[in-house]
């Protein structure tokens, strides 16, 4: 394992009460992959998810994101560190502007204070103006510009997603946790997102991915890591993952027969 | 079921573009009309109504920053109200202070319980939260009825001075006391405005709409739930000062539950969320009482029948419309955008 | 001195339990905390007293309180929440809809009846008995034997009959009930009636303890008998039981220790104590929220 991995991950394991959802998974992640982790429904992606954005506290093991042991630490200061996240049920602000979505993305990097929004000041009005123009510049880059007016709940699901996604990367964020971006999604809609995500690891974001659509993960991940029952299972490149005998097991032969389709 | 493009010619859209065109014209007539509405309406009591009106406006504008933007109901309101009142009143008569910094003290002290307030409730949700507001609202009624020395539990605060400007006392019969409490609630509803475009208003709305989206964007929600509380408490004090300067007199009952519930139906009714709302519910609901003796008699009534009426066919409120307008940048902003346009254009030409 | 206190509040506390019950039952069946229970439960002591008033004899008049407090329960879920449910309203709709009935019957309350304490007749008034150094009144001994008869068919009605059974289910998961052929919506409105009963018969018991009613008397009770629920676990019927057993004997103690002006401020603390400390009572369930 190489030391300077842009996140690195050892051994976390999650105990609620007397079930171990996690056990010991390990995985680490180099600045500009694209890595997925894989497995069976209720396999605990998610809560490694919430482990590493803060949302749980880890039982055992550590996590190392930029050099810097982030477990158990709040979430608050975990967006700062430049890890941000989607959710598997779309939690955009429903009731706000697409734009107004971005904006709070950008929350933590606006430092203009209460005194200064409400008297209006010079320095309230030079930062608020940059950051609804970066909003603007974000919401371009994700082919969302034209919409920025509407509100959350009136876009398509696609749409949705990629708002999300822009509303993740507006944390400032280098390292963009997705889970199941996929999800609902038509084999179209899941082309348009393999496609959003490449053009993220180009523009140099780190992905890491919890996906169950085989052809999305197939397609763009650099690297993929199995986990089931909350333990890891395999790791490997697409390839190797797709003829894991273990793998295919955990999946009943879906795995298998996906990546002989592509 | 859900509308992909914001109707560019409904009503809505028409009525927006108007306003937002007509900006400074329509806010010359409504300042000139709020200026002269005393000269042309010379009659203590339609006047005494109307500064009611405004007063309860203002205990709508303080609760919306709670309920209306930070999502968080609260039954016991009337509790910052009475501790405006009281203090206010109470540094006016025992200490004999003037009425401003009276009030001011009564915001310090309201501001100061509303974080006493706010921090055990930051992890409770919906009903739980609400419940413990009422208990609040409850226990300040209780301290303000056994704390005889300070407050004269059961009989109250009498006599209660009108402010005086330089020396001449500000009243309804010489329109005084009209235009002071209108002045404060143009600055109540400006701070209020420039609150909700801001990164504060923005990170209150994100709350509402889901906290822990919000905890995961980094924003600091023990933080900003108790400025809702803070913030809330202060303005519903202040107006509460302006409220015991009005009637003159204060006791514990005149800040009860029911009390709470009008302030929490003039948000429901009005639109919750929206600043607009908080002047149509109180004009709604201070003016129909009067109106007939049958909803005076029946008006608690008529608070409740308001609240499940509103909830059950427009739980948005009155003018409760979510903007159809497009979000409003700033003359730098589309500056910047043009400039980004033509150079863009210029590339590709 | 502190046995009887004990007593005393312990006799309180059944009367708690029996309105904190009502709330635990729609809390199980719908996750809402019906606000208008307290003003549901001034409505049966008043109809009550107006019954018996009315020489109908006690037995009748506490029957046809019961009905018609039952009915008020069902009407309130009927004509107010179950739209609500229909179009799948943001919770806190349902919230400010109870606490606006609650407003609409206690007001009209207030001007059928007026504000003032009215007297309610005794209802087991057959003098006092002394156990050791308590003294135990026959009134208490009816509430106590009343209370827990109730509760019993209660707890009766809810494991061990088919509608209990189908109130557990739908408790459970809604969608599945239905799937199973139970009519969710009439299960719903028999817990109502259920809750409106038990209210009614608190209020009696109460009314008839203290020997006053008045159209606000649902207020604290109803707060009261909320801290205790929460206190038990809010949806759990022993909860109920327990929670409101512990308000009524802190309460009592903390008349004699404190002075009557703080006896109502206990129940208040206990809520907020428990709310800060363990949200989930002392029996209540633990929801998980997937993230």
């Amino acid at each position: 394992m190489a030391d300077n991995a842009y996140l690195s991950v050892k051994g976390i394991t999650k105990r609620f009460g007397g079930i171990v959802a996690v056990e010991q998974v390990s995985f680490e992640i180099n600045k500009g992959e694209v890595v997925s982790i894989i497995g069976p429904n209720g396999a605990g992606k998610t809560t490694v998810f919430n482990m590493l954005t803060g949302v749980y506290q880890v039982d055992e093991g550590t996590i190392v994101f930029n050099g810097e042991e982030i477990q158990n630490k709040k979430p608050k200061h975990i967006v700062m560190a430049g890890m941000s996240r989607t959710f598997q049920n779309i939690r955009l602000f429903q009731d706000m502007r697409v734009i107004e979505n971005v904006l709070i993305g950008a929350h933590i990097k606006t430092s203009y204070n209460f005194l200064d929004s409400t008297f209006r000041t010079a320095r309230y009005r030079k930062e608020e103006d940059e950051k609804v123009l970066q909003a603007i510049e974000l919401l371009k880059s994700v082919g969302l510009e034209h919409r920025k007016d509407d509100y959350a709940s009136n876009l398509p699901y696609g749409d949705q997603r990629k708002l999300e996604i822009a509303r993740a990367i507006a944390t400032g964020a280098g390292l963009l946790l997705l889970d199941e971006p996929a999800a609902g999604m038509n084999p179209k809609e899941s082309e348009e997102l393999m496609l959003f995500i490449r053009s993220l690891k180009q523009k140099g974001y780190t992905v890491l991915l919890i996906e169950h659509d085989m052809s999305v993960v197939m397609n763009i991940s650099d690297r993929i890591y199995v986990i089931d029952h909350g333990k890891p299972i395999a790791q490997g490149l697409p390839v190797e993952i797709a003829n894991n005998e273990r793998v295919i097991e955990a999946y009943l032969g879906g795995v298998h027969k996906d990546a002989e389709d592509n | 079921m859900t509308n992909t493009r914001m109707e560019k010619h409904s009503f809505l859209y028409q009525f927006e573009s108007f306003i937002s065109k007509n900006q400074k014209l329509l806010l010359i007539l409504l300042a000139a009309f709020l200026c002269l509405l005393p000269k042309g309406v010379n009659n203590q009591y339609f006047l005494t109504v109307i500064v009611k009106m405004a007063v309860y406006a203002m205990f709508g504008l303080g609760l919306n920053i709670l309920t209306g933007y930070t999502g968080l109901v609260s039954l016991g309101h009337a509790g910052f109200v009475a501790i405006g009142a009281y203090t206010a009143s109470l540094c006016a008569v025992k200490l004999g202070l003037s009425f401003f910094p009276s009030m001011l003290l009564g915001m310090v002290v309201a501001g100061l319980v509303g974080i006493l307030l706010g921090l055990p409730t930051l992890r409770l949700t919906g009903t739980y939260l609400s419940i413990v507001t009422l208990g609040f609202g409850e226990i300040i009624k209780m301290i303000a009825m056994n704390w005889s020395p300070v407050t004269n539990g059961t009989l109250g605060v009498k006599n209660i001075p009108k402010p005086a400007v330089f020396g001449m006392k500000l009243t309804i019969a010489n329109h005084g006391l009209y235009y002071l409490v209108m002045i404060i609630l143009v600055v109540c509803t400006v701070f209020c405005l420039v609150l909700v475009k801001s990164k504060t208003g923005r990170a209150l709305q994100a709350i509402k709409g889901d906290e822990l989206a919000s905890v995961m964007m980094g924003i600091n929600v023990t933080y900003y739930k108790i400025l809702a509380f803070v913030l809330s408490a202060c303005i519903c004090a202040a107006a509460g000062a302006l409220y015991a300067t009005l009637i003159g007199y204060v006791d514990p009952n005149t800040f009860n539950f029911d009390v709470s519930t009008l302030i929490l139906s003039i948000v429901i009714l009005g639109g919750m969320g929206t600043i607009r709302g908080m002047f149509l519910g109180a004009a709604i609901l201070i003016a129909l009482p009067e109106v007939s003796r049958f909803l005076m008699v029946y008006r608690f009534v008529l608070y409740g029948v308001i609240l499940v009426v509103m909830m059950r066919f427009r739980p948005q409120g009155i003018l409760g419309w979510k903007s159809q307008l497009p979000y409003k940048l700033s003359r730098q902003v589309m500056e910047w955008l043009k400039t980004a346009e033509t150079e863009e254009a210029g590339d590709n030409g | 001195m502190i046995a009887q206190q004990i007593f005393n509040g312990l006799a309180l506390g059944m009367g708690y339990a029996l309105i904190a019950v009502g709330y635990s039952l729609v809390f199980g069946i719908l996750r809402l905390v019906n606000f208008s229970h307290g003003s549901v439960y001034a409505f049966g002591a008043q109809m009550a007293m107006v019954f018996i008033g009315l020489r109908f004899g006690v037995v009748p008049g506490l029957i046809a309180s019961m009905v018609l407090t039952g009915v008020l329960g069902v009407a309130i879920d009927k004509l107010a929440l179950e739209p609500l449910r229909k179009k799948k309203s943001i919770p806190i709709a349902s919230l400010i809809t109870t606490i606006g009935i609650s407003n609409i019957v206690t007001n009209l309350l207030i001007v059928a009846f007026g504000s003032e304490k009215r007297a309610f007749p005794p209802l087991f008034d057959f003098g006092t008995l002394k156990i050791g150094k308590i003294i135990v009144s026959s009134t208490q001994i009816g509430m106590c034997v009343v209370s827990l008869i109730l509760m019993l068919l209660l707890v009766g009605i809810v494991f061990y009959t088919k509608i209990g059974l189908a109130m557990r289910a739908a408790e459970q998961n809604p969608k599945a009930a239905n799937l199973m052929g139970i009519n969710v919506n009439f299960v719903i409105s028999f817990t109502f009636f259920l809750s409106g009963i038990s209210a009614s018969i608190a209020g009696s018991l109460v009314g008839s303890y203290y020997q006053i009613v008045y159209p606000n008397m649902g207020f604290m009770a109803g707060l009261k008998a909320f801290a205790a629920a929460v206190l038990g676990g809010i949806g759990s019927l022993p909860g109920a039981i327990i929670g409101g057993l512990i308000v009524g004997v802190s309460e009592s103690m903390a008349a004699t220790v404190l002075g009557s002006t703080y006896r109502d401020s206990m129940a208040f603390i206990i809520l907020i104590i428990v709310l800060i400390v363990r949200p989930n009572g002392l029996f209540g369930k633990k929801g998980i929220t997937k993230v």
